[in-house]
């Protein structure tokens, strides 16, 4: 084991307990929660074994689900949004990812706001999608995506700032 | 079977993002029908503890505001113990053969949630407290839900604010049965259905669980009736329903266990035969 695998295992614990305990009971004028768990999807490092990486997305959308009694719809919204990462990684860094050379504690922040943003958007209307699964449904599912995906794109921007491990 | 082979190596990424993805739709639609048998959810031993041990700190929280429910649920039993005694001061009752048909657990909600369109609740008993699926659950003010799943100490509960929830209830005034139901919207508002177009329905009606299911005994308060419209063929009214309860803040809850349900359920399963 080494150091960066402890960290990974250490942010994945700590990502879900937060989930689960503070952010899905928050309730902003009603209904609005941010799902910040993704956090761990989206800053996973670039260079990966991409099998491990899916099936690890699994685990957490799945551990997530069992907190909330929610069958399997953090699950599917997960490793969707880990399989196609890699062209929107493409679509937001450009050349810098086809160099593999994308480190996102020192990376452009419109950038990153562009790929986090229609990463989460994706997660969430996949994730509000099967949760009403219903067609007749569709407006409540694209307020809920709007609304809740704002609330997580700034958690996940605050958390990143105050996070970040930047040095200049 | 060499291309096979090498098809399944060069696609294994896609391949194992399909398996995994089909198997999450497929959880999620266990999860959308009534009572289907479900490997994931919150009545095990890691997340009902993690849950146990955090509701053990946040339940000082709104303490306050359940000493004063609790409070009220005394001086509303207290009243009819009084009453109940004046009327019975002469008759017999013997203690020895008094069977009681419905049996009551009380428990603590160690997960509240209602902003989901399915919403479940968590429950520190369990099968351990001969907890089973099926038992219905009240608080003071009024109906909770139906357990789901339970495991050795804690038990999940469908609420009435899920939409896959079907509850037989009826107007206390003119005794017209109805289907309770939610449409995902507000907390406080649940639907009742199906009531006949000549029930008459009036605004401020109470609404009572029916009896009719094995689960809840007659006469539980539901709410009372907020609006009212005729459905699209004009047989049958839809009907607004507010809750008594705040489902938003649950904490001391009554399980309740009907004796007589496996005698009542072989029975009509004779008669349907």
């Amino acid at each position: 084991m080494n150091s960066l695998a402890t960290g990974h295992i250490f942010r994945f614990i700590a990502l879900v307990f937060f989930q689960v305990i503070l952010f899905n009971h928050i309730n902003f004028l009603g209904n609005i929660n941010p799902y910040v768990y993704i956090l761990f999807i989206l800053f996973y490092p670039v260079k990966n074994d991409r099998i491990v990486f899916i099936f690890i997305s699994f685990i957490l959308g799945l551990t997530v689900d069992m907190f909330s009694d929610s069958g399997g719809i953090h699950a599917a919204a997960s490793v969707l949004i880990a399989y196609i990462r890699p062209v929107f990684l493409k679509f937001a860094f450009g050349t810098m990812y086809e160099h593999n050379h994308v480190k996102f504690d020192n990376t452009d922040f419109g950038a990153k706001l562009v790929y986090v943003a229609l990463l989460t958007f994706i997660h969430h209307f996949i994730l509000f999608s099967l949760e009403i699964f219903n067609i007749s449904g569709i407006l409540s599912i694209l307020q809920k995506t709007l609304f809740s995906g704002i609330f997580t794109i700034l958690m996940i921007t605050l958390l990143s700032i105050i996070f970040s491990r930047k040095t200049k | 079977m060499q291309q096979i082979i090498n098809f399944i190596i060069r696609n294994k990424n896609f391949l194992l993002f399909l398996l995994l993805f089909c198997i999450s739709i497929l959880f999620t639609i266990q999860s959308h029908s009534y009572h289907k048998s479900k490997f994931v959810n919150s009545a095990n031993f890691l997340s009902g503890g993690v849950y146990n041990s955090v509701n053990n700190i946040s339940s000082y929280f709104n303490l306050k505001s359940q000493n004063q429910l609790l409070a009220e649920e005394n001086n509303r039993l207290n009243e009819l113990l009084l009453n109940y005694e004046i009327d019975s001061d002469s008759a017999f009752k013997d203690s020895v053969n008094f069977k009681q048909q419905y049996k009551f657990t009380s428990a603590n909600v160690i997960r509240n949630s209602y902003a989901a369109t399915n919403n479940y609740l968590l429950v520190n008993k369990g099968r351990n407290d001969s907890i089973k699926e099926d038992l219905g659950v009240r608080s003071q003010r009024g109906l909770v839900g139906i357990i789901d799943k339970t495991s050795a100490n804690y038990a999940t509960v469908i609420s009435i604010l899920n939409t896959s929830s079907k509850i037989s209830a009826l107007l206390k005034r003119t005794n017209h049965f109805g289907t309770l139901k939610w449409d995902g919207n507000s907390p406080q508002i649940v639907q009742l259905t199906d009531v006949e177009k000549i029930a008459g329905v009036m605004q401020g009606d109470t609404i009572i669980t029916s009896g009719r299911s094995s689960i809840f005994p007659k006469g539980i308060q539901i709410g009372i009736v907020e609006d009212f419209k005729l459905d699209a063929a004009e047989n049958f009214y839809d009907i607004n329903v507010r809750l008594f309860n705040d489902m938003t803040n649950l904490e001391h809850v009554y399980i309740i266990e009907n004796t007589d349900k496996e005698e009542i359920e072989s029975l009509l399963e004779s008669t349907n035969e």
